[in-house]
C-alpha cells in the first residue's frame, strides 16, 4: 500500500534532519518549479472561478446572485437529482461487490488470484470515452454478445436500453467495469496489512468465513471502505464523459444537460455565460473540496507528518 | 470434504467466474471485432474470428476518416502526455524531495494544499481552468493542455513519501559534513535513488492524462488538434451507427469503432502489462482515481 504503509519511524527521522539541516532556504528551490504549477493551475483557477461566480459581466459583486440564477434553472434540480441517484446505486454497488471481491481473492492460491486481480483490473485501461464507446455497442441489441439477454427484459433496441430511467444503472456498469478492479487491489493490499495472527486467533476461537469477515476483516477495513466512498462520491458527483456520450448516440432522447457538469459547460460554451458556468463550477468544486477534506483531516490514512 | 465446504467452493467459484466473465468478455469482444464486418458482427457468433482481411479493411475505412485524422489524433495524445510527463517530473520529484527533507516556512501548508488537490477529482478544475485560458488567451494553444496535465500533485506526495522513507538521514548529514551543498547532496543521493519513484510518477501521470477527455475536450476546437480520446469521441458522433439522422459519408461502423478504440488504449494496455506485477499487488493505491 503506497499511503497505508509509510514507516512510522520515518517522521521522527525527518524532523531530525530538518533540525541538522542549516540550508533551509534551499527548499524553495526544490519546491519552486511544483509550486509555480500549483499556483497556476490549482489556486488561480479555482479563486478566479469564485470571482466570476459572485461578480457579474460589468464586475460588479452580485453575491450569491449567479449560484440563485443558476439553480433556478430548469435544468439545474433533474441534473442534480440524476447524478444523486446515479450515485445512490453507484456507491452501494461498488461498496458491496469490492469488498466482497477482494475478501473472495484473498487468501487464496496465490497464482489464481493474482491473475483474477490483474483480469479485473485490466479494464481499467479503457478508462473514459473509451469504455463508453465500447458499451454503447455492446448494449445494443443487434450486435450485443448479450442481445438474448436485452431482449428477455423487453429491450430490443438501443433506445430502449438507454432509455433515461436506466441511466444510471448503466453508469454504474460502465464505472464498476473499469474502476472496481483498481480499488480490489486496494482492498487485497489492505487485507494483507491485517495481521495474521488475529485471523488466526479468530479461528481457533471457532469463527467461519463469513465471521471472520464480518467481525474481523471488514471492520479493518474501514477507513479503505471511508476513504473508496468519499473518493468515488466526489468523482461521481463530476459525472461528464458518460451522460456526454450517451446523449450524442441517443437521438435527442437524452438531454444534453443530464448532469450537473454538462449543464455547466452548456453555460459557457452555449450560452457564453462565463458568470453562471462558473457559479455551477463552484459548486462542483466545493463537493470535490469538501470530500477531500474529510479525507485528508479525517480518515488519517495521508502522513502529513 | 463435508457437504458445506464443498457448496462454499462451488459458491466461489461461480461468484469468481461470473465477474471473470464480467470484466473479460468484453475486452475479448473488443479484440475480435475488428476482424470482421458490421454486418458479421450483427449476424455471427459474437466471439467468432473473422479473418485478419477484416482487420486491414477496418484500418483502412478508419484512415480514410478525415484523411488520416487517426494518426494525427495518436500523435497529439503523445505530445501532450509526453511534454506534460517531462514537466511533471522535473518539478515532482525535486519537490517531493524538498518536502521530506528540507525544512522551510510554508512547508506544511504546502503539503496539506498539495493532499487536499490531489484527492479532489480533476474534472471539477476543468472549467475553472478554462475560464483562466480564456482570460489569458491560452485557450486553443496545446499549452492550455500540457500545462494543465503538468501539474500533478498526486506525484508529488509520492515522491515525498518515498524521499521519507528510504533515504537514511545519517547519510544527508554525512554528505553534508563532507562539505556537500544542498543541491550536491540532491544530485549525489537522491537522484541515483529516485529512478523506482520517477517510473511510478510516470506510470500514474501518463495513464490519466492519456485517458482524459474532459480537459482537452474543452480546451482544444480544433479536430487536428485533438488527442485520441477527444477524437473517438468524434468517430462516435460521426458514425451511422449512432447517427442514422444526419447524411453520413463514412465507413465508420462498429469494426473501425473497435479498431480505434483499440488502438488508443494500445499504450496504456502495453503500460498495464509491464507493471502487471507491481499493479496486482496493491503497491499502487492511487490508481483509481
Amino acid at each position: 500500500m503506497s499511503q497505508a504503509t509509510v514507516p512510522r519511524a520515518a517522521g521522527a527521522r525527518r524532523a531530525a534532519a530538518r533540525v541538522a539541516n542549516p540550508a533551509g532556504r534551499m527548499g524553495y528551490v526544490f519546491v519552486a518549479g511544483y509550486f509555480v504549477l500549483l499556483l497556476a493551475f490549482g489556486v488561480v483557477p479555482t479563486a478566479y472561478a469564485l470571482w466570476l461566480s459572485i461578480s457579474n459581466s460589468r464586475g460588479q459583486l452580485v453575491g450569491l446572485g449567479q449560484f440563485t440564477r443558476t439553480f433556478a434553472d430548469y435544468r439545474f434540480l433533474p441534473a442534480f437529482g440524476h447524478v444523486l441517484m446515479y450515485l445512490v446505486i453507484w456507491l452501494v454497488t461498488l461498496m458491496v461487490l469490492v469488498v466482497l471481491l477482494a475478501i473472495m481473492l484473498h487468501g487464496r492460491m496465490p497464482r489464481t488470484s493474482s491473475a483474477l486481480r490483474f483480469v479485473y483490473y485490466l479494464p481499467g485501461a479503457l478508462a473514459g470515452v473509451a469504455s463508453v464507446l465500447l458499451w454503447l455497442i455492446l448494449l445494443d441489441p443487434a450486435a450485443s454478445p448479450v442481445g438474448w439477454l436485452l431482449e428477455a427484459f423487453g429491450w430490443d433496441t438501443l433506445a430502449k436500453v438507454i432509455a433515461p430511467d436506466h441511466l444510471p444503472v448503466l453508469f454504474t456498469v460502465i464505472a464498476f467495469w473499469t474502476g472496481a478492479g483498481g480499488w480490489i487491489v486496494i482492498m487485497y493490499g489492505a487485507l494483507n496489512n491485517i495481521p495474521h495472527e488475529v485471523i488466526e486467533a479468530a479461528r481457533i476461537d471457532g469463527a467461519n468465513v463469513l465471521q471472520i469477515a464480518l467481525r474481523v476483516q471488514i471492520p479493518m477495513l474501514r477507513k479503505w471502505i471511508a476513504y473508496m466512498l468519499i473518493l468515488a462520491f466526489a468523482t461521481g458527483t463530476q459525472l461528464f464523459v458518460e451522460p456526454q456520450l450517451v446523449s450524442t448516440a441517443s437521438w435527442g432522447m437524452i438531454p444534453d444537460g443530464w448532469s450537473v457538469a454538462q449543464v455547466s459547460y452548456l453555460y459557457a460554451f452555449q450560452a457564453g455565460d462565463f458568470h453562471g458556468a462558473a457559479a455551477l463550477a463552484v459548486d462542483l468544486v466545493v463537493v470535490g473540496l469538501a470530500c477531500a477534506a474529510v479525507v485528508v483531516f479525517r480518515t488519517g490514512l495521508f502522513e502529513k507528518d | 470434504m463435508t457437504a458445506k465446504s464443498i457448496g462454499a467452493r462451488l459458491a466461489w467459484l461461480i461468484t469468481a467466474g461470473l465477474f471473470l466473465f464480467f470484466f473479460v468478455l468484453p475486452v475479448i469482444w473488443l479484440l475480435l471485432a475488428p476482424t470482421k464486418s458490421d454486418a458479421e458482427i450483427i449476424r455471427n457468433n459474437p466471439f467468432a474470428f473473422g479473418s485478419l482481411d477484416g482487420v486491414v479493411t477496418a484500418w483502412r475505412n478508419l484512415y480514410a476518416f478525415q484523411d488520416g485524422v487517426i494518426v494525427t489524433w495518436l500523435r497529439n495524445s503523445a505530445v501532450y502526455t509526453g511534454l506534460a510527463l517531462l514537466i511533471t517530473i522535473a518539478t515532482s520529484i525535486p519537490a517531493g524531495y524538498g518536502l521530506a527533507l528540507t525544512q522551510f516556512v510554508g512547508r506544511k501548508t504546502l503539503l496539506t494544499v498539495t493532499l487536499l488537490t490531489m484527492i479532489m477529482p480533476n474534472a471539477a478544475l476543468v472549467l475553472p481552468l478554462y475560464l483562466e485560458m480564456d482570460a489569458l488567451g491560452l485557450d486553443g494553444t496545446i499549452w492550455s493542455v500540457v500545462l494543465p496535465f503538468s501539474f500533478f500533485p498526486f506525484g508529488v506526495y509520492l515522491t515525498y513519501i518515498y524521499f521519507s522513507s528510504t533515504i537514511p538521514q545519517d547519510l544527508l548529514a554525512a554528505a553534508r559534513l563532507d562539505g556537500c551543498s544542498e543541491w550536491q547532496v540532491f544530485r549525489s543521493i537522491a537522484l541515483p535513488l529516485a529512478r523506482p519513484i520517477v517510473a511510478l510518477v510516470g506510470f500514474f501521470g501518463f495513464v490519466g492524462n492519456w485517458n482524459n477527455f474532459f480537459l482537452p475536450f474543452v480546451m482544444l476546437p480544433d479536430s487536428a488538434q485533438y488527442p485520441a480520446q477527444v477524437g473517438l469521441n468524434n468517430l462516435l458522433t460521426s458514425s451511422a451507427v449512432f447517427n442514422t439522422s444526419s447524411g453520413v459519408d463514412n465507413a465508420i461502423m462498429r469494426p473501425e469503432l473497435a479498431l480505434a478504440t483499440l488502438v488508443t488504449v494500445v499504450p496504456v494496455l502495453l503500460v498495464f502489462l509491464f507493471s502487471q506485477r507491481a499493479l496486482v499487488s496493491g503497491m499502487l493505491a492511487g490508481a483509481t482515481k
